[in-house]
């Protein structure tokens, strides 16, 4: 659970780009506190275990699940949340962009985990296949979509839309090919 | 009702346009405001303690321990709570007045694993965990009933004393004449025993709620996920011995919902007093596990007994069965479920006799309340499992047999055995439609190629329908005392202080995108581009418009909350040219809208921008004439109401239901004989909702529902053990689908436009469940005749895997067919 008595520690580490130099309970869990204490809105709560993905963010490059660490573990790193994708303007990035377009997106609950996810993905992968997409965001649970709409704007994200057309054109031999 | 004026001068149309939503700009740049992202001055975090037993007396609650912590603010006990209220509100209690009594926190007994039994405020989220450890409750336990169909047994330990017994709701549906058509059928068909399972669509963002009952004005401001928190305020409301009108309900954005969440009302109920008790705000974010253990699960539902009545062709005649459903321990939104299910007696199909006893009981489980398909798709699930067993067993064509039973194009609008009234549709075309996109000619093939490999090839046709609209009279089939009917919806358009337009709806959407499509077809009549209308994010009491069937639910928004739209729109726009016509002294049709401006037609140089309008409305009024400037208000009101009646309560007889879209879907699996496991190698989906507002939110819907059945019917269940601990209580033993698991979905569409909404629109977003009957079809095509039935909706590989390796009689399959005498 979140803050209580207890232990505490001095931590400083890298938020979206910016020093944060605070005092952690140690038995806070990371989410908490970017959330409660630094009032950040992108990550979000939808488990306890792990299973969700939608508190996924940025450590040192990595993804992470920001409820599976404690704010402690924050000391010394490089934090990026989906706060740091938008521009210093707000203007979304290519990447949001691509969820407005395609409708990747519904209550809007699990967003912010997928498209770190999906950043940690195109980072790698600048021309990831469908089932490549699948794969990275398999760990965040998404109950609107069916991730259609997702997969089509990490791929529109990736491709253009020379590359929804060749997504759709993958999604249909890979069925092909499972059935060859 | 009328539709968009089509005179409008403007070349755009932007009703039936895939615009990009409004909502998406600040969801994607984490500025959404969900409950947990908002917080009150003063307000403590609440945690409740649950009971680990199913089924227990509460001896005693000692909150001492707990109250010593420091940082503790309050606690609250059942006993407490039982002295402040009185029980909630039954729908349908038995004719000598028995009933469930149910508290907002329970009392006395615990009657299911995770129900509350007391609640303590902290300063802290980590206090008020620490401090309800320290909650000490002492329990007897009882004897448990987790078993539906147990449960009704006479001998059935009861779990509510005020009731004397564990049915919630008993009553026999009967049309047409199932004896005639059992006696006259060239066969019957007999089916031991279908399932349909329990599971949850599990929202993402768990319930939540900020509650401050204010000490001055008795007011009880109360932020919050419920998705229909009008429902709420009636039932809590005369529990709490509170007006309708001290309730404050607040939500913006949503975090999912697909019904689970109109279940919070009781949460809300209870953490309200304990603000008061407190003189605090109270914050509380359910956790995951508690949502899974007491935040709602779907319907189960189990049938016995089938007969149905078929002719050699395969023309059904109609079934006869006795039907279980499980509503766990309290009933809330409950026994609703026992009627909501004849909005689609028939299914999509033209069978005209029925019988059906249905049993609605109590068991120590998670109370059962709507989520996605309501009701409805538990018996869809049942009559496409029944059509397809017909063709199976009958060695008839399923593609065939479901042709010959449909609805047909030519016979909407459509009366079904119950007065229902389909009102339009194309099955047959939807199927040529979803089997071409699965390439049906193909999969055959590829079946009969992989005959002997190890893995074989199923494929499964689903056919369903999303009935839209309840006419809410379908309540007093249930209890003929109750005061509900009919169904609406409120819109308020107005011009602002320098004519800005803007809409409140009554609806709180959970990612339906209501901006937009309100927007799209507000644009229309107004002649302006939907970029310039403010559509009200979220819902406030204080000053959204509401009726009492406002809020988000049951496949209705494009039909209520749209006409309402069109409806406060078209007075809007009726008032802005009335005020245009006198200040540019023609007559009120020689003036159009274009643009945000009212200008005299044919003439653009003469034009006042609404800017101007507001001005003489709302601060220049004495250049109006005095009669126009108390009438003309700018701030326009329409309540959409759906025409209905009540329907005939001793038959069962009536329209429920005003719109039907229909979804027919297509798979093609591979299952693995060796491990049971099913995989999908292609999927489709034809949805026809009459016209579209906003095809790609469509499009996401259809997706939406598809992806949750598909999860369901092959990983999502709740499973009880026979002490009634849950065994699916996270994301671990849950397994919500994920992307690995839902295959891309193709869809395609037909627009029939229904002739009843005006709009030719029609309400859709539940889906029907159609993968589960879909899936159920292509394990059932897979494991092909001679073998056990798949008779349950939810199908892991260890039972899909039992139904290949299964070699019992052949009277023990589920199924047999008895030929009437020589007419075989």
């Amino acid at each position: 659970m979140a803050s209580g008595p207890g232990p505490t520690q001095d931590i400083e580490f890298t938020l979206n780009g910016k020093p944060v130099s605070r005092t952690a309970s140690s038995r806070m869990l990371l989410i908490h506190f970017l959330r409660d204490e630094l009032g950040l809105r992108g990550p979000k709560i939808g488990c306890d275990t792990g299973h969700c993905g939608a508190c996924t963010v940025s450590y040192n490059g990595k993804t992470i699940k920001s409820c599976m660490a404690l704010a402690v573990q924050a000391d010394g790193a490089e934090i990026d949340t989906v706060e740091s994708l938008a521009g210093e303007s707000g203007d979304l990035d290519e990447l949001q962009e691509s969820f407005r377009e395609n409708h990747g997106l519904q209550c809007g609950y699990c967003t912010s985990g997928v498209l770190m996810s999906a950043k940690f993905l195109l980072e790698r992968n600048e021309k990831p296949t469908a089932e490549e997409i699948r794969e990275a965001i398999h760990g965040n649970l998404c109950r609107c979509t069916g991730y259609v709409n997702i997969v089509k704007a990490i791929s529109g994200a990736a491709h253009g839309d020379e590359g929804l057309a060749l997504v759709e054109r993958l999604n249909r031999e890979h069925a092909k090919e499972v059935s060859a | 009702m009328t539709a968009p004026a089509k005179e409008q001068t403007t070349t755009t149309t932007w009703t039936g346009q895939s615009l990009p939503r409004k909502e998406d700009e600040r969801l994607l740049k984490a500025q959404g405001s969900f409950v947990d992202d908002e917080g009150m001055y003063r307000q403590g975090y609440a945690q409740f303690v649950r009971s680990p037993y199913a089924h227990a007396k509460i001896l005693s609650v000692d909150v001492s321990k707990a109250e010593a912590l420091p940082g503790v603010i309050a606690t609250l006990t059942g006993d407490e709570v039982k002295a402040m209220t009185e029980p909630l509100f039954q729908f349908a209690p038995k004719e000598d007045g028995s009933q469930v009594n149910e508290y907002l926190l329970g009392v006395d007994i615990a009657r299911y694993q995770g129900e509350g039994v007391a609640l303590v405020l902290a300063e802290t989220r980590g206090i008020a965990a620490d401090a309800a450890d320290l909650v000490e409750v002492e329990y007897e336990p009882l004897p448990v009933v987790t078993d539906g169909v147990a449960a009704a047994e006479p001998d059935a330990y009861v779990l509510h004393d005020s009731l004397g017994d564990n049915i919630a709701w008993k009553g026999l549906f009967d049309w047409g004449d199932i004896d005639w058509a059992l006696e006259n059928a060239d066969h019957i068909l007999k089916i031991d025993k279908l399932h349909f399972h329990r599971y949850s669509s599990t929202p993402i963002e768990c319930n939540a709620v900020i509650v401050n009952w204010d000490p001055g004005t008795d007011m009880i401001r109360v932020v919050s996920n419920n998705q229909f928190p009008m429902f709420g305020a009636l039932v809590i409301g005369p529990s709490m011995g509170v007006g309708t009108d001290q309730f404050d309900f607040v939500s913006q954005d949503i975090g999912g919902g697909f019904g689970i969440k109109i279940n919070s009302y009781t949460s809300i109920g209870v953490l309200a007093l304990l603000s008061r008790k407190a003189g605090r705000p109270v914050k509380w974010i359910e956790t995951r596990t508690e949502h899974h253990q007491s935040g709602g699960h779907g319907n189960e539902r189990t049938f016995l007994d089938i007969e149905v009545p078929v002719m050699a062709d395969g023309t059904m005649l109609g079934f006869k069965m006795r039907a279980f459903d499980d509503a766990g321990a309290y009933l809330h939104y409950e026994p609703l479920g026992a009627v909501i299910w004849s909005q689609v007696v028939p299914g999509p199909y033209k069978f005209k006799h029925v019988q059906v006893d249905y049993t609605e009981t109590l068991t120590n489980k998670c109370p059962a309340v709507p989520n996605r398909g309501y009701s409805r798709m538990q018996h869809l699930w049942f009559v496409e499992r029944v059509i397809d067993l017909v063709a199976q067993e009958l060695e008839l064509d399923p593609v065939e047999v479901r042709k010959l039973n449909y609805v047909q194009p030519e016979d909407y609008p459509y009366t079904t055995p119950n007065g229902c009234v389909y009102d339009s549709g194309d099955l047959p075309q939807a199927l040529d439609m979803v089997l071409e996109m699965i390439d049906y000619e193909g999969a055959k093939k590829l079946k009969a190629d992989r005959e002997g490999s190890g893995k074989r090839i199923g494929i499964g046709i689903g056919t369903t329908l999303d009935s839209g609209t309840n006419n809410f009279g379908q309540s007093r089939i249930l209890n003929p005392e109750l005061p509900f009917s009919g169904n609406g919806e409120a819109c308020t358009a107005l011009l602002d202080l320098y004519g800005e337009v803007m809409l409140k709806l009554g609806t709180n959407p959970q990612g339906q995108g209501h901006e937009t499509t309100a927007s799209q077809v507000a644009a229309d009549i107004l002649g302006m581009s939907p970029e310039t209308i403010r559509v009200w994010t979220g819902f406030d009491k204080s000053h959204s418009t509401y009726i009492g069937f406002s809020g988000t639910y049951a496949s209705q928004f494009a039909v209520t909350g749209i006409n309402a739209v069109i409806g406060a729109v078209e007075k809007l726009k009726a008032e802005i040219i009335e005020v245009a016509a006198y200040a540019f002294e023609v007559e009120q049709d020689q003036v159009e809208l274009v643009n945000g401006d009212a200008r005299i037609i044919g003439n653009p140089e003469a034009a006042i921008p609404f800017i101007g309008i507001a001005n003489m409305v709302f601060a220049n009024n004495a250049t109006l004439p005095h009669e126009m400037a108390e009438r003309v208000s700018l701030t326009c009101r329409h309540v959409y109401v759906p025409p209905f009646e009540l329907p005939d309560v001793e038959k069962k007889y009536g329209n429920l239901t005003l719109t039907y879209s229909t979804q027919t879907h297509a798979a093609v699996v591979e299952v693995d004989e060796e491990t049971g496991k099913v995989e999908i190698l292609d999927y489709a989906v034809v949805d026809d909702c009459g016209k579209r507002i906003n095809p790609m939110v469509v499009e996401g819907q259809v997706h939406g529902a598809t992806g949750l059945g598909i999860g369901a019917a092959l990983k999502e269940t709740f499973e009880y053990d026979e002490d009634g601990q849950l065994l699916n209580s996270n994301f671990l033993f849950y397994h919500a689908a994920t992307a690995m698991d839902v295959p891309n979905i193709k869809t395609s569409h037909i627009e029939s436009p229904s002739p009843f909404t005006g709009t030719g629109a029609k309400g859709m977003g539940e889906g029907g469940g159609a993968p589960l009957h879909t899936i159920s079809a292509a394990i059932q095509n897979a494991i092909g005749p001679g073998k056990a039935i798949v008779s349950d909706s939810h199908n892991p590989p260890e039972r899909v895997w039992r139904m290949l390796n299964w070699d019992g009689p052949a009277e023990e399959r589920g199924v047999t067919v008895v030929s009437n005498g020589d007419g075989a």
